[in-house]
Formats: C-alpha cells, sequence, structure tokens
C-alpha cells in the first residue's frame, strides 16, 4: 500500500510542477530575472505549496504518532548551521540559476527528452554521488548527517 | 525569452505540490525532497524498503509528462538552454549542491520551510540569493 502511496505521491508532485509551470526552466530563470524579463510565478508556486504542507504537517504532527504505513514520521532534527549546509546550498543555488532547473523538474522534464534536459541529469546524478564522497571539511563534522 | 506570468496556474500546481508532500508524509512518514529521494535510489547503504519507496516516487514524477500528454495531447510546454557545456556544468553544481547541503527547492524550500526548520530557511535564503546573482551575472553583466 505504502508503495502505491509513494507512486502516486511522485505523480502529483510532476503534474504540480507542469501545471505550474515549474517544468519550464524559462519560468524559472525569469523569476530570477528581476532587472529583466521578471515572471514572479514561482513566488506563487512556493506560496501555495506551503500553504498547503505547512498546515497539513501541522495536522498530521499533532494528530497521529505514525504514518499509515509505517513505524516513524522520518524527520531531520538537526537544527544547527553548519559550513557544510551553507556551502551545499550556495553551489545549488549557482547551478540553479545556470540551467533553470532543480532535480524534480529536471526529471519530470526527463521524459520531454530536451537536449539541455538529457545532458542535466546524467551531470546532476553524478554531482549527487560527488558530493556523497566528499568529505565534511567544517570542523563540526562527524555529527551525522540530517 | 518572455513567460507569461500565471498567478492562478502557478498557485493551484504549488498546492499540488504541497498535496503531495502531505500525502507521502502521511502515508510513508517521508519529507517529499526530491534530491534526498533520487540519491536514495543509488545509495547501496540505505535499507531496501527506503530505496523502493524513493524509486516508485521517483518513477512517478517520470510518469507525469507522458500522462500530460496522453491527456492533452501535447507534451508540456517548455524552453530548456541548449548549450551542453552550460547544462553540464549546471547539472553538476545543482547534483552536488543539494546532496552537500541535504536539499533542494523542495526539500528545504517546501517541507523545510513548512516544518520552520532554521536550516532549512537559511538554505532556502542562500541559494535563493546566489541564484538571483548568477542569472543577474549571466544575463546583464556577461549578456549570454
Amino acid at each position: 500500500m505504502k508503495q502505491i502511496f509513494a507512486l502516486l505521491s511522485g505523480l502529483i508532485f510532476g503534474i504540480g510542477l507542469i501545471v505550474s509551470g515549474m517544468a519550464n526552466p524559462a519560468k524559472v530563470l525569469n523569476f530570477l530575472d528581476v532587472f529583466g524579463t521578471w515572471d514572479p510565478s514561482l513566488a506563487f508556486v512556493m506560496g501555495g505549496a506551503i500553504a498547503v504542507t505547512a498546515p497539513g504537517f501541522a495536522l498530521l504532527f499533532r494528530n497521529r504518532q505514525t504514518p499509515l504505513f509505517g513505524n516513524t514520521f522520518r524527520v531531520p532534527t538537526r537544527n544547527d548551521l553548519e559550513p557544510k549546509l551553507l556551502t551545499g546550498a550556495a553551489i545549488f543555488g549557482i547551478g540553479w540559476g545556470l540551467g533553470g532547473f532543480c532535480p524534480g523538474p529536471a526529471l519530470t522534464a526527463l521524459p520531454v527528452a530536451a537536449t539541455g534536459t538529457l545532458i542535466f541529469v546524467p551531470f546532476m546524478l553524478a554531482g549527487m554521488w560527488a558530493a556523497r564522497h566528499t568529505p565534511d571539511i567544517s570542523p563540526n563534522a562527524n555529527k551525522g548527517a540530517a | 525569452m518572455e513567460t507569461e506570468f500565471t498567478p492562478w496556474l502557478s498557485l493551484g500546481g504549488g498546492m499540488m505540490i504541497g498535496a503531495s508532500a502531505v500525502l507521502l508524509m502521511a502515508t510513508n512518514g517521508r519529507i517529499a525532497g526530491i534530491s534526498g529521494l533520487t540519491a536514495k535510489i543509488f545509495t547501496r547503504s540505505s535499507d531496501g524498503e527506503a530505496r523502493g519507496v524513493s524509486a516508485l516516487f521517483v518513477l512517478g514524477l517520470l510518469l507525469a509528462a507522458p500522462l500530460w500528454l496522453l491527456v492533452s495531447g501535447d507534451w508540456p510546454q517548455q524552453w530548456v538552454p541548449s548549450s551542453p557545456v552550460l547544462m553540464a556544468v549546471a547539472g553538476l553544481l545543482v547534483g552536488f549542491g543539494a546532496s552537500y547541503g541535504n536539499g533542494c527547492t523542495s526539500g528545504h524550500g517546501v517541507c523545510g520551510i513548512s516544518r520552520g526548520s532554521a536550516r532549512s530557511i537559511v538554505a532556502t535564503v542562500t541559494f535563493m540569493a546566489t541564484a538571483f546573482v548568477t542569472v543577474f551575472v549571466m544575463r546583464h553583466l556577461i549578456g549570454a
């Protein structure tokens, strides 16, 4: 049962990305181009998503100790701000601004098979692999990942 | 290239993304963070069940556009930068940064902010800032 809902969640997520226009890198890049051809749509996507997720999570965690098909809610518990988090986020943002793709939209757009997407996705996977094999250089390393 | 401002479609699509995140948490107890789920598929050390659930979520993502084609008769409209070098570098940075920083737009930007996580709020502000600067440099200083 949980597998069916995982598949369904992914499908709804992908359709949401397409409906919102976020599977189109042009819209993302235009959101980031405030001094050019600005398109504020992405702010509405984030707003809509958080407007559902925040109360949804709150209700869920208040009313249930466990998910419907599982033993625990796997939610990160860390609250420290370490260099690794900031370095990763900063690098991620540069790549996002270059290509207009983040992981969800890139995977959703993959079957459309635009040349740029077919190049982006394998390199993205390579980047993920490289990150897992890069040691944490920050002083507070070895506390475990979130 | 200009794109049309689509407040209602974007709000509606965003709400679907939120519904997906709540559904995955309610049924599987997992954060709908695409970079984390994708990485988990390829991590041998993660347990079989986590890998299976992650793979199925990503399969759902991959099926969205074909389903869209089936229902509407057209692929979703898009324009993708075509420079192979640019897209290769962008892919590397996105993959590396998202994994190294424990999350991307979905894990930090949607799920993390919704939980009120300080880490996710700081991460989101950080990647938004570098993305804005990158586009400014590329479009207005270099003129690419």
